[in-house]
């Protein structure tokens, strides 16, 4: 059952800049939905527009360079276009974002409680006490050791997890609807990513905020997601559970994708490197399937319709995917290219291994 | 903070001490007899011996220095001229006094030119830099990068010979500048000296454009002014709260170097507009082969660019808590 207004909708969400080289389009007709205390992961490549997506879901592109069509409603309310103070009042109060690297995203020149306390300020109209109060309690809640202490230090004198943590503390401190993650793990070494991920799960329990949480590493989204948005050169191209879309993927770009994780479950980070070939161009993307100068399988598909025409996601909810290919072929597909991949898995883990190896000598 | 300010004191007093060593030395090479200057025009050779023993002068150079920086702290009697009390920076024989009280009586003119002027160039320069870097590529970018290529080809004596030909001269818009103690009438001291205030600070104004503006349009790019901007803090907070704090540190480093500088005499401003400041006490010297005097105003220099050096490390600490006094 899925409910008459989704909590978060975005619907043909297109975003493009414009630079020397000519208008970069870097989102081309997303949609997808979120719902209140779930999870959605967003995964594909570096460049295949995740964080152009969520900037915008928050307005924090500049309006003078980048163009953007679509809708993105949150509980109904329209956001793209909505004005500036509607969005500053949203934005850390019902919508919050945590980035990649915590040590450049916090402000080296204030305090954490600080950092942590405007926000709060800002939002509830709370007094410096409150928010100073406010900023330990958080502080505590996100497992900081002698919160009490620390709340008057700098950032720079927190260790990157401890940092993620902080940052983690600052988004919630409104309690929010919707919190957006743009990679929040992947500057952080293996054992601290689990602590960061098992850390945002537990959050979620208690306050049932709906988290969107952007990763180019599958492990990651199988350790957390309900859904998962595959993108690929700023569209969807493939979406559904975690179980449909990892379990029996469907696109062979998200194969190529599954291919690059060890074992699923895990998060031992892999470079990515999963699909022969690279990105296309944003600015002169190929025509047809975005993909097709990558795929191994146009032959089967269909080569003249691989290259002249665009597939399309089926609109409808439920596991879907852009892809020429019958049903029947991916699942047969998958299976051939699944035992590709337990071959080429054994060799990654192998490598993996030594250089854990080599890391410690 | 404690222990940063003596361990940087002790070294500065320890280059000041070199550095007049090094003038010390350097100027007894000179072709100049400070014996002969003392002794007045007609000098019997009898004289000239008495005024050269009186002076220190028949004396080893090591010596004669050991007896200047003696004098330094404990002051100095100089036969047949009289005392000179500490801090004695010598004696100078054009003016007949201690070379310090000339000193003193002429830095009140370069400290008020120094302060008039950088308060100009700093509101002006930053406040044009953080503009210009809030409408990049706009107009007001452009007419500000062009205004500042303009102000920072520009050079003092040729801007300040303009100025004081047609505003004070021709168009009689100002008088001309004076130099009024500030004790004894603010306005009047404002007022006499706008004008060079004005034409130094012109000059100086495009530096702190350029660089605040280049600055800013990093620190704007920034992870976490974009941070601040996802928590739903205000443009006017994002921009005065966390990017200029990070322009900060850089505009601290140059003004630091200006300000020394100018305490250090501001030679070609007070030319142009005849104040008798610092400045042209050190050219007057040259011009008068006065030693003691050159060698004061060299250190006042020096003294200068080490203390504000010391200032500017200092405030690193306060804008960065990143930075660790050592
Ligand atoms: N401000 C911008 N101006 C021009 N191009 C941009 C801008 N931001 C992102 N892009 C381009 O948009 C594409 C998608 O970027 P992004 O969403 O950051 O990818 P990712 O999926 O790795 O998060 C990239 O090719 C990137 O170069
Ligand atoms: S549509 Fe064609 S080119 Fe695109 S992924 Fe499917 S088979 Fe490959
Ligand atoms: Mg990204």
């Amino acid at each position: 059952m899925t409910p008459i207004t989704p909590f978060l909708s975005v619907q043909d969400l297109h975003v493009s800049f414009q630079t020397e080289d000519g208008i970069v389009k870097a989102v081309d007709g997303l949609s997808f939905d979120v719902e209140k205390g779930t999870t959605l992961g967003i995964v594909g490549e570096s460049g295949s527009g995740k964080s152009v997506t969520n900037l915008a879901i928050l307005g924090l592109h500049d309006p003078e360079r980048t163009d953007i069509g679509g809708q993105v409603r949150l509980e109904g309310q329209e956001l793209l276009g909505a004005d500036r103070t509607t969005m500053e009042r949203l934005r850390g109060n019902r919508i919050a974002m945590i980035f990649q690297d915590p040590l450049t995203a916090l402000s080296p020149f204030h305090t954490v409680g600080r950092q942590i306390g405007e926000v709060y300020r800002k939002h509830k109209g709370a007094s410096k006490r409150e928010a100073r109060e406010r900023a330990i309690e958080m502080l505590e809640r996100v497992g900081i050791p002698n919160a009490k202490v620390r709340v008057d230090e700098y950032p720079h004198m927190f260790s990157g997890g401890m940092r993620q943590r902080v940052m983690i503390a600052m988004a919630l401190v409104c309690d929010p609807d919707l919190l957006i993650a743009d990679e929040p793990t992947t500057a952080l070494d293996v054992t601290v990513q689990a602590q960061i991920l098992d850390l945002l799960k537990d959050l979620q329990q208690q306050t049932g905020t709906a988290i969107i949480l952007i990763t180019h590493d599958l492990g990651v989204v199988a350790q957390t997601a309900h859904n998962v948005l595959v993108m690929y050169a700023g569209r969807a191209v493939e979406r559904g559970t975690m179980r449909e879309v990892l379990g029996s993927p469907r696109h062979p770009y998200t194969w190529g994708l599954l291919s690059s994780v060890p074992r699923l479950g895990t998060s031992v980070d892999v470079p990515l490197r999963p699909v022969r070939g690279t990105p296309p161009s944003l600015i002169n993307p190929p025509p047809g399937c975005p993909f097709h100068p990558r795929c191994d399988y146009p032959e089967l598909a269909g080569p003249e319709l691989c290259r002249t025409q665009r597939p399309e996601i089926s609109p409808d909810a439920g596991h879907g995917d852009a892809c020429y290919l019958t049903l029947r072929q991916k699942t047969d597909l998958r299976t051939v290219a699944h035992a590709a991949q337990t071959t080429q898995t054994t060799q990654t883990a192998q490598t993996a291994q030594t250089t854990h190896i080599k890391d410690r000598a | 903070m404690l222990r940063f300010l003596t361990r940087r004191t002790v070294a500065a007093a320890v280059t000041l001490v070199i550095i007049a060593a090094v003038t010390f030395f350097l100027f007894f090479a000179m072709p100049s007899d400070p014996a002969r200057l003392a002794c007045g025009k007609v000098c019997p050779p009898e004289t000239l011996a008495q005024a050269r023993h009186n002076l220190g002068l028949d004396q080893p150079i090591f010596v004669q220095f050991l007896e200047w920086l003696a004098g330094v702290f404990v002051g100095r009697d100089y036969e047949g001229l009289g005392h000179c009390s500490a801090p004695c920076l010598g004696y100078s024989f054009v003016n007949r006094a201690p070379v310090f009280n000339t000193i003193i009586d002429r830095l009140p003119v370069t400290i008020s030119l120094t302060i008039g002027s950088s308060v100009i160039y700093l509101i002006f320069g930053v406040g044009t830099g953080v503009i210009a870097a809030l409408n990049q590529g706009k107009a007001l970018d452009k007419i500000a990068s062009v205004a500042s290529l303009i102000g920072s080809s520009m050079q003092i004596y040729f801007v300040g010979t303009l100025a004081m030909y047609f505003l004070v001269f021709q168009w009689q818009l100002i008088e001309r500048p004076r130099y009024v103690p500030f004790t004894e009438n603010p306005l009047e001291w404002a007022y006499g000296l706008l004008l060079p205030w004005l034409v130094l600070a012109m000059i100086s104004t495009a530096n702190y454009t350029r660089m605040t503006r280049s600055t800013m349009v990093e620190q704007l790019s920034e992870d976490y002014v974009r941070t601040a901007r996802a928590k739903g803090m205000s443009g006017r907070t994002v921009i005065t709260r966390f990017a200029l704090r990070g322009t900060l540190s850089p505009i601290a480093t140059i003004f630091g170097v200006d300000l020394a500088v100018l305490i250090g005499g501001a030679i070609i401003t007070e030319t142009t507009f005849s104040l008798q400041g610092v400045g042209r006490l050190s050219i007057q010297s040259v011009v008068n082969s006065d030693l003691p005097m050159l060698m004061a105003t060299v250190l006042l220099a020096a003294a200068a660019i080490v203390v504000f050096n010391i200032i500017v490390d200092a405030l690193y600490a306060v804008i960065d808590p990143r930075v660790r006094l050592s």
